[in-house]
């Protein structure tokens, strides 16, 4: 294989990672600071995917269907936080897994409801358009190298109001702590709505910026939702670092994998151990480290 | 809460009903309702299976299906090599579920609470992946099953009829093997383990080995469930062991009341039930079936035989 | 102290460290067959994170755990349980869904290695009926067999996690407070099925009654910060200064 198609892989690694990172971060915070085991996420990111595509049709300047298709989400999260997670956060696993799994049956049903079976076109916008010269000879699409990057300063933004505001300590001290957070003297029901919400906008931010690179159907984002639990799984959870780490190795061993097992052992096997290899590597993870690489805590 | 009396007159009532009720369905020579009963019976035991692992020994697997699916495929694949009898593919079955089973619950069970669950739904997404990567089998799409198990004497589970008693008999052998191995000296453990880790350590059992060999018992009677289904349905397809299915699974455990053998049943039967009257209602039963889930948690805390029996709402 | 048969329990040199917070600091202690050793100290002295060390639920940095004479710092918390080590928790611990005969049954199955049967009906099992029911008649609660136990009293709950004890047939029982939260009547009942203990089992009894304790123990030692500060009779340690000005005096009975 090429130094070219070499980097092209990598770069493609990175962007998987990096969107498998927005998703891990919010199933880890949801978990840390609300005890929420929280199976709806992946329809936080098919909305984000359905809502740009919606926008799009109204508004022309892509940068305001991007916020417009941002806030709806972010609505939308609120109205979950109220009427359904509220309730749950007291709940035993099971009770959430449950609900959680039928919000997320219930969201994709309705966006059949709304738009139909068939997959949603999402244009990307013109002014990305195009493709960058990386080498002499490799080139690679302007827009994907800019979803990278999006996705990228997000989990940076995350990172500094994580690690440097007062929001950011108390969000931590009840990710690595739950009981805490109500002895610091926070409102509790305004932080756990807000870092839901959050939680949801990182994952609706991976659909908005997907939209036009895969299929926008119903149950799009649910595949995902399950590579980034078993991300969530390696890195351990309430660990950022954690998510970080396997994120972009579970992205490019997923991407090179694909790429280099077909060719190492024949078609069948070789899609076999490509589709395979991030649960093996999260089974060996397990085998060794049973709360991940960086976790601490499970129950 | 589990029951802890021996099977309530009650419950005698309601299974004694519900049998009778299946007997009699096949004879009036509607397929459909043939079928119907077939279906409520193969998830019947597929819950059943599931409630060994949720309901008796507390551990919440997201991955089921992917046993069930094993059997799908069993009953799929055998065929095409020329082996459609059912005391071949049966026991293939049921050995490749225990082995799968053996392997990642090895590696699960070593881990608790939320990873445990995000590891067996990991787990189960694998199989669902490997049957995908099967590109000669129609990968995605899966493909029709070309020959239905065959039965002795020239008995075949593509007849409705034999099908949904063949299915019958098997729950019935489920509930009982169910039964002896919840009510035994390793069931009790298996229940002590759930109320109480850490003491079972003390008193010098250590509760892995009884919840991997429970594991994989729960695995190998889903994938009976599986071959089953792919008799019924005609097909197999990497479908029948997605997450969804597994959720479904456990909503069906849930929805009757977990740790009582009868409550999964139960679950089976009206899931299937609802399934069947609000798909003919509306195309997006889906959507309503999810708010059905969510209202079920929010709402009431027993499950329907906890209504039934009285002990009500939270 | 003059010569002594071979310990039953050796702790040597047990040392234990959370970060810079030192909760063992080079502890030895020993339990002789038969003997009651009582362990006191003000809250926060390390008493409980003792008896963890010794049943295996936390592992010592340095030192040894010493089980008649065998090194048993590798060792699990279900390993040294089947050893004889048998452990009552300061909140009891017992199996809330099952029955107290249910209960029993189950550290009964541990001690005779049944808990693998899978087919046959535990509660059919005559041999496992009759054991359990006399590990709980041992503590007088042959009457409550089949109530389940999460809906028994807290004084009840204690005797249970007592009689699950017996039932596994141990060496040394590690009793972590077992007078606390009981009521004048069940504590002194308490205090007698301690003393009818004494000689059969060897004993280390962790308690805050200190009266109780001065009754019932052949010895006594006296933890403060992670260190022995004294140990020896009951009489020897009422008489020690040092013990009077660092514990007894500030809350004594």
């Amino acid at each position: 294989m090429s130094a070219a198609l070499v980097l092209e892989q990598a770069f493609n690694g990175l962007q998987l990672g990096m969107i498998l990172f927005l998703m891990a971060v919010g199933v880890t915070l949801a978990f840390g600071v609300m005890s929420l085991i929280n199976l709806a996420h992946g329809s936080m990111l098919m909305l984000g995917a359905y809502f740009i595509a919606a926008a799009g049709t109204h508004i022309t300047a892509y940068p305001l269907a991007f916020v417009a298709a941002l806030l709806l989400t972010a609505l939308c999260a609120v109205a979950l936080e109220w009427l359904v997670m509220r309730p749950l956060y007291q709940r035993g696993h099971l009770d959430q897994v449950l609900a959680t799994f039928g919000v997320s049956i219930a969201i994709n049903e309705a966006v059949v409801m709304l738009w139909g079976r068939e997959a949603v076109f999402v244009a990307p916008p013109e002014w990305l358009d195009g493709a960058v010269a990386i080498t002499e000879t490799v080139s690679y699409p302007l827009y994907r190298l800019a979803i990278t990057a999006v996705a990228a300063l997000a989990g940076l933004a995350l990172w500094l109001l994580l690690a440097h505001s007062r929001l950011g300590m108390r969000i931590r001290a009840g990710a690595e702590n739950g009981d805490i957070v109500g002895a610091l003297g926070v409102n509790v029901r305004l932080l756990f709505c807000g870092v839901f919400v959050i939680s949801s906008l990182l994952a609706a931010l991976g659909g908005v910026m997907l939209g036009p690179l895969i299929a926008v159907q119903s149950g799009m984002g649910d595949p995902l939702l399950i590579l980034a639990l078993a991300v969530v799984v390696i890195g351990g959870v309430g660990s950022l670092k954690g998510a970080l780490v396997a994120s972009l190795a579970v992205g490019v061993i997923d991407t090179f994998g694909r790429m280099i097992w077909p060719q190492l052992l024949g078609d069948l096997l070789g899609n076999i151990v490509a589709n395979g290899a991030v649960y093996l590597l999260m089974a060996l993870v397990i085998a060794i480290r049973p709360t991940g690489l960086y976790g601490q805590h499970g129950n | 809460m589990p029951q802890r009396a021996g099977m309530p007159t009650q419950t005698r009532i309601i299974l004694g009903v519900l049998l009778l009720a299946a007997l009699i369905v096949p004879l009036l020579g509607q397929p459909y309702y043939t079928k119907l009963v077939s279906r409520m019976a193969i998830y019947a035991i597929a819950a059943l299976s599931l409630d060994l692992l949720v309901g008796y020994a507390g551990l919440v697997s997201f991955g089921h299906a992917a046993f069930f699916g094993i059997g799908v495929y069993c009953a799929g694949l055998l065929p095409m090599v020329g082996i459609d009898q059912a005391w071949i593919i049966v026991p293939a079955a049921i050995a490749c579920a225990a082995l799968y089973g053996l392997f990642s619950g090895a590696v699960s069970l070593r881990a608790s609470g939320l990873y445990f669950i995000f590891i067996t739904l990991a787990f189960a997404e694998m199989m669902f992946y490997v049957a995908q990567g099967l590109r000669m089998f129609g990968g995605d799409d899966g493909f029709r099953l070309p020959r239905p198990t065959q039965l002795m004497a020239g008995l075949s589970l593509g007849n409705p009829v034999v099908l949904a008693y063949t299915m019958l008999v098997t729950l019935v052998i489920a509930i009982y093997v169910a039964r002896r191995i919840t009510g035994s000296h390793f069931g009790r453990v298996v229940i002590a383990a759930r109320d109480n880790e850490t003491k079972l350590r003390a008193i010098g059992l250590s509760p892995y080995p009884y919840r991997l060999t429970l594991y994989v018992i729960a695995s190998a009677l889903c994938a009976v469930a599986g071959v089953g289904f792919a008799n019924l349905v005609e097909y197999a397809s990497p479908a029948s062991m997605s997450w969804v299915v597994s959720g479904e699974m456990l909503f069906m455990v849930i929805l009757g009341s977990a740790a009582t053998v009868i409550g999964p049943v139960l679950g089976a039967v009206v899931f299937v039930g609802l399934e069947t009257v609000l798909s003919s209602l509306t195309e997006h039963w889906l959507f309503w079936l999810g708010l059905i889930l969510v209202l079920r948690v929010l709402l009431l805390r027993h499950g329907l035989y906890g209504l039934l029996s009285g002990r009500g709402q939270r | 102290m003059s010569a002594q048969p071979e310990p039953l329990l050796e702790l040597r040199g047990l040392v234990k460290r959370f970060g810079a917070l030192v909760v063992t600091d080079g502890l030895s202690l020993s339990v002789a067959p038969g003997e009651l050793h009582a362990l006191i100290g003000p809250n926060g002295a390390g008493k409980s994170c003792l008896i963890a060390q010794v049943t295996g639920e936390l592992t010592p940095d340095e030192g040894e755990v010493r089980l008649r004479g065998e090194r048993i710092n590798a060792l699990s918390v279900p390993q040294r349980a089947r050893r004889g080590l048998a452990r009552a928790y300061q909140v009891p611990r017992l199996f809330g869904s099952l029955s107290a005969i249910e209960n029993a049954s189950v550290a009964e199955m541990a001690r005779a290695g049944s808990g693998s049967r899978l087919w046959h009906a535990a509660s059919d099992d005559r041999d496992l009926a009759i054991a359990s029911l006399s590990a709980l008649q041992r503590v007088g609660l042959g009457d409550i067999d089949n109530r389940v136990a999460a809906q028994l009293s807290h004084g009840e709950k204690r005797l249970l996690e007592l009689a699950m004890g017996f039932a596994a047939d141990p060496a040394l029982l590690l009793l972590d407070e077992p007078l606390a939260g009981l009521g004048l009547a069940d504590s002194a009942a308490m205090v007698e099925l301690l003393r009818s203990l004494k000689g059969r089992y060897g004993i280390l009894l962790v308690e805050h009654d200190v009266e109780a304790v001065f009754s019932l123990a052949d010895r006594v030692s006296v933890l403060v910060g992670g260190r022995l500060i004294a140990s020896g009779t009951p009489d020897e340690i009422k008489a020690d200064a040092n013990v009077r000005s660092a514990y007894l005096g500030e809350g004594g009975a």
